[in-house]
């Protein structure tokens, strides 16, 4: 029996493994994490044929440079992703949402990602990681997932078992959308800012800063003015959760995020816009719209009825 | 018991048991916590406790805030405070090396070291929560006279295991962290087991913790 690997030539900037996250661990400071954009990761496994919750390697912004080795493999890429797979004397261009095939020593380079975050590699086999807590979920922080809790490393060797022989020419015509308007359920903590910054918070733009990563985004805009207490006793936080610092600035909770928190929540962002806003770049400006329970809870429905349409023409 | 709930955004509710920090209030957060877990009902992702507030998650894809509302609001508990926790004794070593912070404390609360550490070690604290980074427990409260501010500018890496003092809490840095509470000294146990699969944390909310002191020689023996 042969093995099969891949050989990490580059990590990338912070390429993990991810499926869809853990739950339940809230309450010892363990948070979901999972794959970032949910919609790309359970597309990228429908086109593999995997099962829905397959561990996947999530990377951001410039991806792994993985060399291979074994018998033959199929892969997918999903995305806006530039990459390239070098075979032994062609460079041939990837394309993103389809079934492609990597042979032994084949290298496939995730180059970036085009005007997004983050990129999803699905294979059609399983990579040997190990699970903590139910999940392949890579935290760097708590040091949990697998490749113990740490981001991909130069040089290492990921392995690969039960790989599917038979080629499915699994391939979607999907293109990201971009938004730049997030929706914004009202938190908890409104009332605790000026009426001036209220409206601030809704009519200016504001910039997603480099100090931004899988556990939250740190925004520049105006300063929004807190008018009561600029620091509450630390209560839990939930994904999307938009907290303003004492110096009056917006952050954006995201799938890693510390379990509880001290700041203010000015507003939630909408599960329905979680994918999309995660996905905006470090430079982007965006743009708060609010809107109410029952509307977000329509335009969920939406939107899972969208990804499940998308999975259908998978074809 | 529980004062108000509300949605926090479009997949949780946000229960509030008041603004007060007290025992009585978080024992009530901590059994209603307990009681939910119990329940299983359906959809539901995840339950934060914390001092006055309790965060339920659930799946919007299964559930909604209304379902989820209606169904918490009907369960019928019955108002017992059990025995919700475990006594855990941790040691700590208070060597100059670990404790970072004594002489900035010294100075604020006009106290001596040996003053401060004696009134440290003399009483149990209760653990109202834990979060944040991975299993740091919250805990309280600390003597009247121990109560200090965070540092002005908080350090960019905490020891991992280090125990800090701010306000009327304590807490243990489970991980290496930035964090601005007053270090005290460390511990040599682990408090997260990120190699225990099945519980990792070594403090729950709701369990009682005796800290005692050791030695560096101590120290250095429990990390054998």
């Amino acid at each position: 029996m042969t093995e099969n690997y891949f050989e990490v030539l580059r990590p990338g900037i912070n390429t993990t493994f991810q499926d869809n996250g853990r739950k339940n661990f809230y309450h010892i400071g363990i948070p979901f994490s999972g794959a970032m954009d949910n919609r790309n990761f359970v597309i990228a496994n429908a086109i593999s044929n995997n099962k829905k919750n397959s561990p996947v390697i999530e990377f951001a912004l410039q991806g792994p440079k993985l060399r291979y080795k074994g018998d033959k493999v199929y892969f997918n890429v999903t995305g806006d992703v530039n990459f390239q797979i070098l075979r032994k004397n062609k460079i041939e261009e990837g394309v993103c949402y389809q079934n492609l095939v990597l042979e032994n020593n084949d290298c496939l380079d995730l180059i970036s990602t085009n005007r997004s975050v983050y990129g999803y590699l699905s294979i059609n086999a399983s990579f040997k990681i190990d699970f903590y807590l139910d999940s392949c979920s890579v935290n760097t922080k708590a040091e949990i997932g697998a490749n113990n809790g740490k981001i991909l490393q130069k040089n290492q060797i990921i392995k690969i078992e039960n790989i599917t022989k038979k080629y499915s020419s699994n391939k979607l015509d999907y293109i990201i959308s971009k938004i730049e308007n997030i929706r914004v359920i009202k938190g908890p903590h409104f009332d605790y800012f000026s009426e001036t910054a209220k409206e601030l918070f809704f009519k200016e733009k504001f910039r997603i800063t480099k100090l931004t990563d899988r556990m939250g985004i740190r925004l520049d805009g105006p300063k929004i003015e807190n008018i009561k207490y600029t620091n509450i006793k630390s209560e839990g936080l939930v994904k999307g959760t938009i907290q303003i610092t004492a110096d009056g600035d917006p952050i954006v909770m995201l799938s890693d995020h510390g379990t509880i928190g001290g700041y203010p929540k000015i507003g939630v962002v909408i599960s329905a816009d979680y994918d999309k806003l995660v996905q905006i770049p470090p430079g982007s400006k965006i743009k708060f719209k609010e809107i109410n329970l029952k509307d977000a809870e329509t335009i969920y429905k939406l939107y899972e009825m969208e990804t499940r349409n998308l999975i259908s023409k998978i074809k | 018991m529980i004062k108000n709930i509300s949605n926090l955004g479009d997949a949780a509710l946000y229960c509030d048991f008041g603004n007060d920090v007290n025992r009585e209030i978080n024992l009530n957060v901590i059994q209603f916590f307990k009681n939910i877990k119990k329940s299983n009902i359906p959809g539901i992702t995840n339950i934060t406790p914390s001092y006055n507030k309790l965060i339920i998650s659930f799946d919007l894809s299964i559930t909604s805030f209304d379902k989820i509302k209606t169904e918490v609001e009907q369960l019928n508990f019955k108002n017992e405070i059990v025995n919700v926790g475990n006594l855990i004794n941790i040691p700590v070593c208070c060597d100059n090396n670990f404790a970072l912070d004594i002489k900035r404390l010294e100075k604020l609360l006009n106290l001596d070291k040996e003053e401060i550490y004696k009134k440290f070690f003399s009483k149990k604290y209760y653990c109202y929560m834990t979060g944040f980074i991975a299993g740091m427990p919250f805990l309280g409260d600390l003597d009247g006279s121990l109560h200090a501010r965070r540092l002005d500018t908080p350090r960019v890496k905490v020891p991992k295991n280090s125990i800090g003092l701010t306000e009327q809490f304590c807490n243990i840095y489970t991980f290496e962290s930035p964090g601005g509470w007053n270090i005290i000294g460390k511990t040599p146990l682990d408090i997260f087991d990120n190699k225990n699969n099945s519980s990792p944390n070594l403090i729950n909310p709701g369990d009682t913790i005796s800290f005692f002191q050791i030695s560096k020689s101590e120290f250095e023996k429990k990390y054998d």
